[in-house]
């Protein structure tokens, strides 16, 4: 099993506390409408897991900010996702 | 009245810098707003920046530049589980005083590039989120509203560079959420060693670098491919697949990352290096077909908000680059002309892109996102056989070799059938003429 935190560890990000940028719009969609759950393989910072009751739940401290969740999220649209304000986010030292 | 600009540009990015730079050196009156930091800091890429598109642009940029490495060899790799079969392409030529491709990161490279920008008379605003986009009683854009207190500025026209994720000109209804068909995601980590083992391990001096494209069993079929950089003391490798097969297939984007990282013909090539960044970002893939219209009353797009992406080869930045520029000098043309940026004004862009390398590569491989689409073979059968093929080839085992061919050809046949093999040879061929 390979430790998403460790590789996320690596960058550099100033979190928007309290503020999270992208949010689920309707959590009941998650548990009662979508069998895939793609976000919570597909999102490459790991932010989306399955909870026990199966549902879907979101930190957004480790985002990439790369937009794969609401795109893969194209049958529900159950994504609201935005831009971190200015200067919030990941920072990129290499890029 | 709030202060009204010539232009403003959203982003700064290669689209972004090479427009705002280009309206800035001719005079106008531009400015450019970035959310990040600094700009490069919300920026991702493999990276390769191509001379020719930033040479049109600033001439002189090589010297001062933060570039990483000029490439004078690229390989081609197809991975099985265990093997690769490739081919090098290698010349002393590419050693010329002025480079025709180079390594890059990102992060320094926007920077320096907006430091130009700067240089040119540009007022660059970073820490900065557009939101939405202003426009009067007819529907033309006139600015752009930010997350700053009193954020509302205003402008002749706006130019989108805010890249693949252009949630701008989705909600103001320019174009339809890009589908997870049209997009790929590549994640990426940056592996830190001593200049002189990157050079060893590459066989290669100085400022000489490397690429390495590679596809093959490491996409798990999925369409996609992965790529290693070598850059002055670092080396980038990443991998990326089309959104809509990573949701069919249920893999994680660090899982193939991981696997890649441990393939034996990977392994060693990075072996004790420092992971010191790690990275995801989504390319737009749809090729000709996907391209939303390109300009409005008051606006136009450029780069990968525009999905100026050839996919076939592996270009991004130079597309992004030239369309900044074209964007720019239509502009600045009817600025001079005194005409306003309406949409039929700014149609000249859409000719000038026309007329470009642009559009005509992009058009020569319309049809190749559909191909690969409907003939996952190409990611999954194809490189087993030819690795199979090198393998039985190349093992000296007491079989004669007529033999050995005979085999070869039954397992491409087997696996194919022989009007498989045409079709694909065909499709390939149609996809790519």
């Amino acid at each position: 099993m390979i430790k998403i935190e460790e590789k996320l560890f690596q960058n550099r990000y100033k979190v928007d506390e309290g503020r999270p940028h992208i949010q689920i719009a309707n959590p009941s969609v998650c548990s009662s409408t979508c069998e895939v759950q793609a976000c919570t393989f597909a999102c490459p910072a790991a932010c989306y897991s399955a909870t026990e009751t199966g549902g879907v739940e979101l930190n957004t401290d480790g985002c990439l900010e790369c937009g794969t969740c609401r795109i893969i999220c194209s049958e529900h649209h159950n994504v609201d996702w935005a831009y971190p304000r200015g200067g919030h986010g990941i920072l990129f030292k290499f890029g | 009245m709030a202060e009204k600009f010539d232009a403003i540009v959203v982003g700064a990015g290669p689209a972004g810098n090479a427009a705002a730079y280009t309206l800035a050196k001719a005079g106008l009156n531009v400015l450019q707003l970035e959310r990040g930091e600094t700009p490069g800091t919300k920026n991702v890429q493999g990276a390769i920046l191509y001379a020719d598109a930033l040479e049109r642009i600033i001439p002189d940029f090589r010297e001062d530049a933060p570039l990483e490495r000029h490439i004078i060899e690229q390989r081609m790799w197809v991975l099985d589980d265990k093997s690769f079969i490739g081919s090098n392409y290698r010349s002393d030529e590419f050693n010329s005083e002025k480079p025709n491709r180079y390594t890059i990161l990102r992060a320094p490279f926007d920077k320096w590039f907006s430091s130009k920008v700067k240089e040119a008379g540009g007022l660059v605003i970073c820490e900065t989120t557009v939101t939405e986009l202003l426009r009067d009683e007819s529907g033309k854009v006139i600015g752009v509203r930010t997350d700053r207190e009193g954020g509302d500025i205003y402008a002749n026209v706006v130019i989108l560079a805010d890249g693949v994720n252009s949630l701008l000109a989705t909600r103001a209804g320019f174009h339809d959420e890009i589908a997870p068909k049209n997009v790929a995601l590549a994640v990426k980590e940056i592996h830190f060693l001593p200049q002189e083992v990157v050079e060893s391990r590459f066989n290669v001096k100085g400022d000489e670098g490397v690429v390495i494209e590679i596809f093959g069993s490491v996409t798990h079929g999925m369409v996609g491919t992965a790529f290693l950089y070598t850059n002055r003391e670092s080396i980038t490798l990443g991998i990326g697949c089309m959104v809509s097969d990573f949701k069919k297939a249920g893999i994680a984007p660090y899982t193939l990352l991981e696997e890649l990282k441990a393939h034996p013909a990977i392994a060693p090539l990075i072996e004790g290096g420092e992971m010191k960044e790690y990275a995801a970002h989504l390319i737009p893939e749809g090729g000709y077909k996907a391209i939303p219209q390109m300009y409005g009353d008051g606006w136009m797009l450029v780069g990968d908000s525009a999905g100026l992406v050839n996919a076939a080869h592996r270009e991004g930045s130079n597309l992004a680059m030239t369309s900044g520029r074209l964007a720019a000098e239509t502009v600045i043309a009817l600025h001079n002309e005194g005409m306003p940026c309406t949409a039929a004004h700014l149609a000249r862009y859409k000719t000038a892109m026309d007329e470009s390398f642009v559009m005509k590569d992009l058009h020569k491989y319309r049809q190749l996102p559909d191909t690969l689409h409907n003939n996952p073979q190409f990611f999954s059968v194809y490189p087993q056989l030819l690795n199979r093929a090198a393998h039985t080839m190349l093992t000296v085992d007491g079989e004669d070799k007529h033999s050995k061919e005979r085999a070869i050809r039954k397992s491409f046949v087997q696996r194919r059938s022989l009007w498989g093999l045409m079709g694909d040879a065909f499709r390939m061929w149609r996809a790519t003429r």
